[in-house]
């Protein structure tokens, strides 16, 4: 390991004795260069925005008395407002969240196979599986939503859509990745037993990758119970809509009673979330 | 032989009958939920033709506002680029204050509190007060994501220093260091690289939300996408779409080069140590 180019590199190599200092530096010349590339870069780029960027000064000193105007408007929240309209909403935000999870999952499971090499020794279909699931991913929520709506109108079906096909991408990568690293060893007795491929992928693999699986799933879910209460704001059913009707009529009250109900939401989530890993992980 | 495998009363993988159970209960609520939403087949035989209509009327894709669409874009990478700036060096402090191998409880307290705050409400929501707060442009898209970059970063910077070896940092405090001293040479090296690879993550992130909050107001490329959604402009949201998916894979490339940069360097430095 002594030869590895980035240890140390001995500048002015000078012979013991001759009185000329050695130095030692950490990273090769490429190296510190590549840094200084990326360090050049950013600053350049924060320089660049900063410059550019239309943003009204006079606005950030207002602001904390636009905050205060609007902390008085909240409050006291409406709390009347909460079981007229905002408690059905938020059932149906959960109910998106979790059947688009369940879509997701059922969507992503093939195509997670189809991109683990060792399951599918093809590396076409790989790159395939891979290019829809990166597809998945880079395109946002909202904007799948705004897609599905223009295809089934505005409503929870639209948004249990989008919430699906965010996850897929996201579900997808992960649980390829996690049968990648599966060990081959059960996998290669299995195939010596002559195990037809269903087998193999019940008995080799899920095993192996059961932990992972609902890891992630979990993981997803906790996700999309926060991504599911914005998908309103664009019309894709859900507390968003709640949120969005409050605040086009300025009723700061009522979208006091929105955004607290999320937040308790969002927090029953993540405990609900950590107690199931708890018990099955 | 065969014969005499198949009828031993031994199975190798026993039937597990509260998973099958589970597996029903799942099920089952599919279907519930589903009738509960209003899902059903007539719908979305519906939305297939629509689909195809609506797949008609986007191609192809109308660049003729490209002027409108780079300008949109240029806003929206300003937002990610100050947000991710902003967040960075927001999260080196807190995340150390939440670390709770190295701070004390009345320190780490307030500061986990404060990422679990920053994390609890989606990036638009957050942009919605902000949109509030500063007024509409780009502003309110930079602080609404500077929050999201704390609520992330920091709290996996502050797990990363948590699971730090605390012999190095013993090391560097028996040589007499100061506080700073030991945060320095003791801690930073060994969560430098992780650092890195969270910060370059959220910086794509930044880039996708950062296209995204002009939705409600703050800044963006959202906003001209928004507005041709509504407008039925389906081919000019076609071509705004392409743009944003390319400059979101170009973020994708920069950063993993970032990520190259240094995560081989530090690879390649912690080599000899483990021989």
């Amino acid at each position: 390991m002594r030869g590895s180019h980035a240890v140390a590199e001995l500048h002015d190599t000078a012979l013991p004795g001759s009185g000329i200092r050695r130095e030692w530096q950490r990273f090769t010349p490429g190296q510190r260069l590549a840094r200084f590339a990326v360090y050049f870069f950013v600053v350049a780029a924060f320089v660049l925005s900063l410059g550019t960027v239309e943003v009204i000064p006079e606005f950030l000193w207002d602001a904390p008395a636009q905050m205060q105007d609007l902390l008085v408007r909240m409050w006291p929240p409406d709390y009347a407002h909460y079981p007229a309209s905002v408690h059905d909403a938020l059932v149906e935000t959960l109910h998106i969240a979790t059947l688009g999870t369940v879509l997701a999952v059922v969507l992503a499971v093939p195509l997670g196979l189809l991109a683990a090499h060792n399951v599918t020794p093809s590396h076409t279909v790989n790159t395939l599986a891979k290019l829809a699931l990166v597809t998945s991913r880079s395109v946002n929520s909202l904007v799948w939503a705004l897609l599905f709506i223009a295809v089934f109108g505005p409503g929870a079906l639209a948004g249990t859509l989008a919430i699906a096909f965010r996850s897929i991408g996201f579900v997808g990568k992960l649980l390829g990745e996690a049968l990648e690293e599966a060990q081959p060893g059960p996998i290669e007795a299995l195939k010596a037993s002559g195990t037809p491929w269903p087998s193999l992928l019940v008995f080799g693999y899920w095993p192996q990758v059961k932990p992972a699986f609902w890891a992630l799933v979990l993981l997803r879910w906790d996700i999309n119970v926060r991504e599911s209460a914005v998908l309103g704001l664009v019309g894709a059913g859900g507390i968003g809509v709640a949120l969005n009707t409050a605040m086009n009529l300025f009723q700061w009250d009522r979208v006091a009673v929105v955004l607290l109900a999320i937040f308790v939401v969002v927090i029953v989530a993540e405990v609900v979330v950590t107690w199931v890993r708890g018990r099955i992980l | 032989m065969s014969e005499a495998v198949r009828g031993s009363p031994r199975r190798a993988f026993e039937p597990d009958w509260l998973a099958r159970i589970g597996w029903l209960a799942a099920l089952l609520y599919v279907v519930y939920a589903a009738s509960l939403l209003d899902f059903t087949w007539a719908r979305f035989v519906t939305g297939l033709e629509q689909a195809a209509r609506f797949f008609d009327r986007m191609f192809p894709p109308d660049f003729s506002r490209w002027e409108a669409v780079l300008k949109g874009l240029k806003e929206s990478l300003e937002i990610a680029v100050l947000a991710s700036v902003g967040g960075i060096v927001l999260s080196l402090p807190i995340g150390f204050l939440a670390a709770r191998n190295l701070m004390p409880a009345w320190v780490n307290w307030p500061a986990r509190a404060l990422i679990a705050a920053c994390r609890t409400f989606h990036p638009v929501i957050v942009a919605i007060i902000f949109v509030k707060a500063v007024g509409f442009g780009a502003l309110a898209g930079i602080l609404a994501l500077v929050i999201a970059s704390v609520g992330f970063i920091a709290k996996l910077f502050a797990e990363a220093i948590e699971e730090i070896s605390l012999k190095q940092v013993e090391a560097v405090r028996a040589t007499g260091a100061s506080f700073m001293n030991v945060i320095v040479f003791g801690v930073l090296p060994q969560v430098a690289a992780r650092f890195i690879g969270f910060s370059t993550y959220q910086f794509d992130s930044n880039v996708r939300n950062s296209t995204m909050v002009g939705i409600v107001g703050a800044g963006g490329i959202g906003a001209p996408l928004f507005v041709a959604f509504q407008r039925f402009d389906y081919d000019v949201v076609c071509a705004i779409l392409i743009a944003i998916v390319a400059v979101v894979f170009l973020c994708e490339i920069l950063s993993n080069q970032v990520k190259r940069v240094f995560g081989d360097a530090m690879r390649d430095a912690r080599e000899p140590r483990g021989g």
